[in-house]
């Protein structure tokens, strides 16, 4: 290969990196369909496959992501070897496209993030990411009653609409106030704790408004108690539906937490 | 469990525990790959201006469908993995600053991309 935009070739797509040591890893198929490999470094192993580059090479990749049916099979591909990983330890999963131009390529970036990404692995072990998504239960708010005051058919209709207007504020205020409340709730129980934008209906298939999407990492052995409070929340915000999803590999855990929520 | 109201609880693997509705879908799978997960950089540079351009059409359905709407993008119209779960136009939604200002991000990844440029031009 001798530039990066040579379109023939095979490139090395990276999928995670976790702790080096026996593990069983038959079966698993990486983004390319081919198996997947290992690359070492002291106390590491980067879970890769190779990629041809006439699909993952630059010039492929800037007009494949564009595309969302090769953009969904990439991103399950690559979801699937993360989540597969997970099972069997901890994992410090890779952003989508990530992709090196040889194996020497992936051992000098284990070298040279090796004490971050030790830390990173020591930190994950034993827990999981469970996300817990809230959504407007219809008729979950208070109805304000209809106004009343002088005036013709357009003065009641101003009067009408102000009042609906109020009341659709009021609604999103309680469910805002919900959402928040068994945000800290769960991210009390957690080790650690994110709020990400919520889903647009369109994302998230979902017939109302979806007011929480929050991340939280839970030790293993605390599941039961997690689920548990989910439970409990959900019963006591009646005008929230909860949804519990996972165990997710850490994605949303793999940096250090800081003081802003991920989508301020 | 032994509450009377629990939350419907979803695999990722798609098996479904309990009182779930369905599998893990392909929004939750994509705002993960794409926006989490620790960023190496490759030595394939696929920028992340280029990823913007990809997720700027993510962003602006996980933002404000009625910001879109105002700036004149109805892309989701002909896009077969969306319109496949469009659904009819749904009323705006709350203008928290929050969402005001996550709708302005992808606009500046556009501005910086000639690519869609005129799109946003007013």
């Amino acid at each position: 290969m001798s530039t990066t935009t040579e379109p023939t070739g095979t490139g090395v797509w990276l999928h995670a990196v976790v702790a080096e040591g026996p593990a069983d890893r038959t079966g698993i198929t990486g983004v390319a369909g081919t198996p997947v490999r290992t690359v070492t470094g002291p106390g590491l192993a980067a879970v890769v496959a190779d990629a041809p580059l006439t699909e993952y090479g630059e010039e492929a990749l800037r007009r494949n992501l564009e595309d969302l049916g090769w953009l969904e099979r990439a991103a399950r591909a690559h979801h699937a070897v993360v989540d597969a990983l997970s099972r069997t330890g901890a994992v410090v999963p890779a952003r989508l496209a990530t992709v090196y131009r040889d194996d020497d390529r992936v051992a000098a970036m284990l070298a040279e993030r090796h004490d971050e990404l030790v830390g990173t692995l020591t930190r994950l072990t034993g827990r999981q990411e469970w996300g817990v998504k809230g959504y407007v239960v219809p008729g979950g708010t208070p109805r304000v009653t209809e106004p009343t005051g002088v005036g013709g058919a357009g003065a009641a209709y101003l009067r009408r609409r102000r009042a609906q207007l109020t009341a659709r504020e009021e609604g999103q205020r309680i469910a805002a106030d919900a959402a928040a409340a068994v945000h800290t709730a769960l991210a009390g129980y957690a080790v650690s704790a994110r709020r990400h934008a919520p889903q647009d209906r369109r994302l998230s298939g979902a017939p109302t408004t979806m007011v929480l999407n929050g991340a939280y990492l839970v030790e293993r052995a605390g599941l039961d108690g997690f689920s548990a409070l989910a439970g409990e929340l959900a019963d006591r915000h009646p005008e929230l539906r909860l949804e519990l999803t996972g165990p997710w590999p850490p994605y949303s855990f793999v940096a250090e937490p800081t003081a802003e929520p991920a989508w301020a | 469990m032994t509450t009377a109201r629990p939350p419907s609880v979803v695999q990722n693997t798609g098996q479904v525990m309990g009182a779930g509705h369905e599998p893990a879908n392909l929004g939750d799978i994509l705002e993960r790959v794409l926006d989490r997960g620790i960023v190496i950089a490759g030595d394939i540079r696929v920028s992340l201006l280029d990823i913007e351009l990809l997720t700027l059409k993510l962003r602006l359905v996980i933002a404000s469908v009625d910001t879109a709407r105002q700036i004149g993008i109805d892309w989701w119209e002909h896009d077969p993995w969306l319109s496949s779960r469009a659904r009819p136009p749904v009323e705006p939604g709350p203008r928290d600053p929050e969402e005001v200002e996550a709708s302005r991000r992808p606009r500046v990844a556009a501005r910086s991309a000639g690519k869609e440029r005129d799109e946003y031009d007013d």
